[in-house]
Order: C-alpha cells, then structure tokens, then sequence
C-alpha cells in the first residue's frame, strides 16, 4: 500500500520534450511508473522514449487515461501548466519547478480550494511508492526501498539522505514525499500525515522539517490530536542565522515559531522522537520502531 | 529583493499614495539644491537597505540649504553601521531629502502573504514608528488585521475596518481606506514580498502621509519585473554573494566560520552546516548549488570560495538526483584546471552519477578526502580546517 501514488496510476509529465522532462520521465517509467503520456504545445506527434506527446492535457487524457500529472516547466509558465491539469481534472499534480513567485501560488490555492486535485510542490522532488514501484518525482530510485515507513520532508536532498539511512538499515518506506521548500505549497505536511495514518500500511512516521513557518509547529498539532502510529523527527537550520533565506523561499527565520529549536520543541510535546543530528536520522528510526515491536 | 527608500516612495506616489515632497541626491550639491527647492527645514535620510538608520545618526533634521550640503557630504560616501548591519556598516550611496511634516499621530500599515491562510494580510497598528515585530511580540493586540481574497480583492470595507480600528478622524477615514487600497495594489501588482508604511503619519493639519516606505520584492518574480530588477543595488549586499549570484551562484550565504559548504539542495546544505557544527566547527558560508546540470556553477563556486580568506576546507556534500554527480565532478575538474585551490577538497558523493562521477575525479588526479557519509565528511572537513 501507499498514499497518493501507486502502480495504477497513470502519469502524464508536463514538458516531456526538455531536457529534464524527458529524462525523468524515462527514469520514472524504469522504475516501474505507468507515465502514459507527455504534454508540449506544438509536439503532438511526437514520442519520447516511446512515450506519446500531446498538445493538450485534455487530449492526452482522452487518448491514454491519465490521471496524474508531474511538471517539468519553466516558473514563468508553470502556473498555466497547474492550471491546465487541475482544470483537466486530473486528481494528482506534482509541480518539481521551483522559483514560482509567491502570489502565483496564492491564487493557484485559492483557485484548488474545494477542488479534488492535490497538489505536491512546487520547487519539490516528488514522491515515489516503493512497495508499488510508482515514483513522479526525481530521486534517485535507489535510496529507497519498500516497507512500512511513511517519510515526509520538506526539502529534497534531505528526503534522499533521510531516505538512504533508512534503507541502510533495512528500514522500507510506504510513500516518500517531498512537499516543497517555498512559503506557499500545495500540499502540508498535515494534509500528508492524515494520508499516512488512514493507510493500514503505514506504521510509523519520518517528519523532516526545516526552519521558517510554522508547518512543523501545524504538524505537531496534528499528532497529538489524531496521530497514534510512533513518529520521529529532524528540523534543518538549527545553525542558520536569523533574517536570511536559506535557499528556500520558505526558509527564514522570522518569529520565534521559526526556529528549528521551537519546531523540534513542539514536535516533542507532541511525543515526537526527535534528533539534533541530521546524520542520525536513520539511528532514531530504527530506534522508534524497536521500541514499538 | 530590497529597495531604497526613494525608489519605494515613488512607487507609492505613482499608485496615489501621498508621500512628502522631496528629491533623492547623489551629491552635497544635489542636497543643497533639493533644500532650496523645497526651502525651509528639512530632512536628510540616509539611503541603505537597513533598518534602524535613525539611531545610527542615518537620519538628520536640517535647518537650511548649506546645512544641507554639509549633512549630505557627512553621510555620503560614508558607511552606516546599524543594529541591522554587521560592524563594517553598509555604504550610503544617496541621501533623500524630504520637506518636515508636523506630526499629530503615528501609525503603521504593512502587508504580507499570510503563508498559513495562503493569501495577503493587511496589518494596521496605532502604535505606528515602532518596531512592528515588537509591538507583535508585546501587545499583538494593538496589530489588526484584515485578510484579502486573491479572488474578491481590496473591498473598502477592509481598508473601513481598519480605519475605524485605528480611531481614525472620521474626516480620514475614506482617505485611509483608498490609501490602503492602493498600497494593496502596490503589494500585489509589484509582486512585493512586504509593502509597508512606517511610520504612516497624520500631519497637525489631518492629512494622511507616508513618512517612511519599505517595499520588497519577491525575487521569483522578476522575471515579470524587468524595471524592478534594475533597482538592485550590489552596494548594499555581501561582496562575496553579490560575486556568486552574477555568476549563477543565487544560493550563497556569507557567514563567519572557516569550513566552505557546497550542497545541492537547501535543506541539505542546512543540514550540512548543523552537522559541521555538531563537530565543533562553524560553516563558512551556506551554498546550495541548485539543481541546473551545468559544470560552469561548480567553477563559479569554488571560485568564490577560495576568494574568502576565512576557508580551510571545502566540503562537497552531493546526493545526486537532479544535479547528478557526474556533473558536479566534471566541473570540480574544471575548477581545478582554472583556479588556483590550495586548501584541502572533502567531498561526501551519493546518488545519481556517482559510478561515473568518481571515475572522473580519480583520472583528473584530483586529491579527495572521501566523506563514506554526512557525518563522516562533516568531521573530517572540521579536522581538516584545524590542519589536521
């Protein structure tokens, strides 16, 4: 089992025809993705390692199915492109573009509410269900194995590196998700951890956070309340200096709520395991899930 | 992206916002001229993307023209050394200089994206001037707020509920809620990360005034902003970062250890400089190298680590995925070959294009201290930048 991705899905990627488009949409299709289709105005015709292009979301849909769509396009064009496949119908977008200026994102949430589209990003790596052999993102497959973990990070490289120490241990993941570094996200990491903890699969919880919000702080909450599987944690930027973005959009510490000390505080309250150490990430893990056996 | 002052208010005038009159000067003889034109007293500000200028002696109120000229040619050309600043001060490239406004009452008006509600929210405080961060953490309730839908836009009721809130003159409250409006249109037609007004005055007269203005822009956005992104001004940043964003390095983040970082990605590289400091030692700077596959990038970087003077180590932590291994090795190939590094390389390799990446650092001949993991390159860069 897994959330939101799995091996009846059936990808379209957005910008097939670039240089990044086609060769994630081969690697996702190795890995065992049904990617159906690709979208390029004016490439309708045309194949990408196999994979047939479209003009339209519309018409790829109506020719193979697909309901689930991965971005590969520019910022400047990348909320036309959210737009084109939610306004498709398309029940999962995944938007790995980063640089989208915040007020776009704005009205692309205003727009989404109340639709039945999820939205994983933007500036994001994606997710991948080992155990179904689906990704729609851009990890590298091989830090990840099937199991009972759900893992949930906001930054990209820091889920591969939480991810490669769990796998170093023989500790599998459901899902992986990466939900994006900037301010305003389609998806948080509540809307993930209720997903997880509805999945019979998921047994226990790999949250890693960074500085800057309060989405850890929301996550927290959350778990407290409606969360009984054991979960641990690690928050990036405890050494990061108040006032400056740290890459991220979304990373600056503002407010006391934005350190990474407060959010691993409240993560704790929450009964949370958690560690200082970004390099123990998989130790603590492992440490949660013999204590649960 | 900040901007000056000068360059906020005339945004603000432009969407009828009123502003003080005054002109910007590049000269003591600009700031003479500017006093005569406007005549009488006036203020001389300092122009620096700081905050904090008036107790920095940033700010000076000035009796006549060839004051004027004396107070502008004090400040320019000098550096300013604010709380906000480090210790060497940011330089002052210009001086506003503005007519004097007799105050009856200070107020404050900001607006931001509210990232938790997902759209702007419009801040009003009587207890304009202040640190409005202060005010949040003290009295959060003298802070009002009104939120915007993207979809219905500034309905004056907002800007009404503000002024009222406020305990505005009922003669101003109109003229706050159109005010009000146009700096809404301000925040989102310049794609701005903060517009803010601090403090917004009531002059003796009953007249609403911007007396002082800080807009920032998103830098996503430029893109759609060409005039905006002419407004950079590189004196008032890093030398360094300033070096690494013209060269295609927009994630570098000057600090103040010895160990140089090169990450790919920005929790990483976070996460990176947490761990470095776990083993006691202190980043020399945040760099995410992003994930664009291009060799060019990695020479730009290391070109800008080894101009810093405080490097002993630089420590590659790469976990390909998008950014594969491969290509970060070619360009550290490339680096080498075009730059002079004489400190020592630790480099912790992982993901994708790693097989060919090591293939290709071994036949450059290129001296690696191999990190297995995180950790173990963490602490074996901060051994070597005790010249271990």
């Amino acid at each position: 089992m897994s959330i939101l991705l799995d091996r009846n899905t059936r990808l379209l990627v957005q910008g097939i025809t670039g240089a990044e488009g086609s060769n994630h949409a081969r690697l996702c299709k190795a890995y065992g993705t049904q990617v159906v289709a690709g979208v390029t105005p004016g490439r309708e015709g045309q194949e990408v390692d196999g994979i047939p292009v479209f003009n339209t979301i519309d018409k790829a849909v109506q020719a193979t199915g697909a309901n689930a769509s991965i971005i590969f396009v520019p910022a400047p064009f990348a909320t036309d492109a959210i737009f084109e496949a939610a306004d498709a119908g398309l029940g999962l977008i995944v938007c790995i573009t980063d640089g989208i200026p915040t007020w776009d994102m704005v009205q692309v949430r205003s727009f989404l509410a109340g639709k039945d589209t999820v939205l994983i990003g933007p500036n994001c790596p994606g997710l991948i269900s080992p155990p179904e052999r689906a990704k729609a993102g851009i990890m590298p497959a091989d830090s990840f194995l099937a199991g009972r973990v759900g893992l949930v990070s906001r930054s990209g490289t820091l889920l591969y590196e939480s991810a490669a120490q769990l796998t170093a241990r023989g500790i599998g993941q459901t899902t992986a998700v990466g939900i994006g570094g900037d301010p305003i996200v389609g998806t948080s990491f509540v809307d993930i951890l209720q997903r997880f903890n509805a999945d019979p699969q998921t047994e226990a919880l790999v949250i890693i956070g960074e500085i800057g919000g309060a989405a850890e702080q929301d996550a927290a909450e959350y778990i407290k309340g409606h969360v009984k599987k054991p979960a641990c944690a690690f928050v990036a930027g405890a050494s990061a200096p108040p006032g400056r973005r740290m890459g991220h959009a979304g990373a600056i510490i503002s407010g006391n709520n934005a350190t990474a000390e407060s959010k691993l505080r409240a993560l704790e309250a929450a009964g949370v395991r958690t560690t200082r150490n970004p390099a123990e990430i998989g130790l603590i893990a492992e440490a949660m899930l013999k204590e649960k056996r | 992206m900040k901007i000056h002052e000068y360059q906020a208010k005339a945004i603000l005038a432009e969407f009828g916002v009123p502003v003080p009159r005054g002109k910007v000067a590049a000269t003591p003889e600009e700031a003479r001229a500017v006093a005569t034109e406007l005549g009488g007293s006036v203020v001389i500000k300092a122009q620096v993307h700081a905050g904090g200028r008036g107790k920095a002696g940033g700010i000076k109120v000035i009796s006549g023209p060839a004051e004027a000229e004396q107070a502008a040619r004090q400040l320019l050309g000098s550096r300013l050394v604010t709380h906000q600043t480090g210790p060497e001060g940011v330089p002052v490239p210009k001086v506003l200089v503005e007519e004097t406004v007799d105050t009856a009452r200070e107020l404050y008006l900001g607006i931001v994206v509210d990232a938790q509600a997902k759209m702007p929210v419009i801040m009003a405080s009587e207890a304009g001037g202040m640190d409005i961060e202060e005010v949040a953490a003290t009295a959060p309730e003298k802070i009002l707020k009104a939120w915007v839908s993207p979809v219905m836009g500034f309905q004056p009721a907002s800007g009404r509920r503000l002024a009222y809130g406020m305990n505005l003159d009922p003669a101003l409250v109109r003229p706050a809620s159109d005010l009000i409006g146009n700096l809404y249109r301000v925040f989102t037609s310049r794609d701005c990360s903060l517009a803010e007004i601090n403090p917004l005055v009531v002059t003796r007269d009953n007249k609403l005034l911007a007396l002082d203005a800080k807009l920032n822009v998103d830098d996503n956005s430029l893109f759609r902003h060409h005039d905006l992104a002419d407004l950079r001004d590189t004196s008032q940043e890093d030398p360094l970062e300033v070096e690494a964003t013209t060269t295609g390095v927009n994630n570098y983040i000057k600090l103040t250890g010895n160990i140089g970082c090169v990450v790919n990605g920005a929790g990483l590289a976070m996460a990176t400089m947490d761990t470095i400091k776990l083993f006691g030692g202190e980043p020399a700077n945040f760099l995410d190298i992003g994930t664009v596959n291009n060799t060019d990038r990695v020479v730009s970087a290391m070109r800008v680590l080894i101009k810093d003077p405080d490097v002993k180590v630089i420590y590659f932590n790469i976990f390909g995925g998008m950014a594969r291994v491969d290509v970060i090795a070619r360009g550290l190939v490339e680096a080498y070959k075009q730059l002079d590094v004489r400190v020592p390389l630790v480099a912790r390799l992982t993901g994708n294009g790693l097989e060919e990446g090591r293939q290709i650092l071994a036949d450059a001949g290129i001296r690696v201290i191999e990190g297995a993991d995180m950790a173990d390159g963490a602490r074996k860069a901060v051994e070597a930048a005790r010249g271990r």
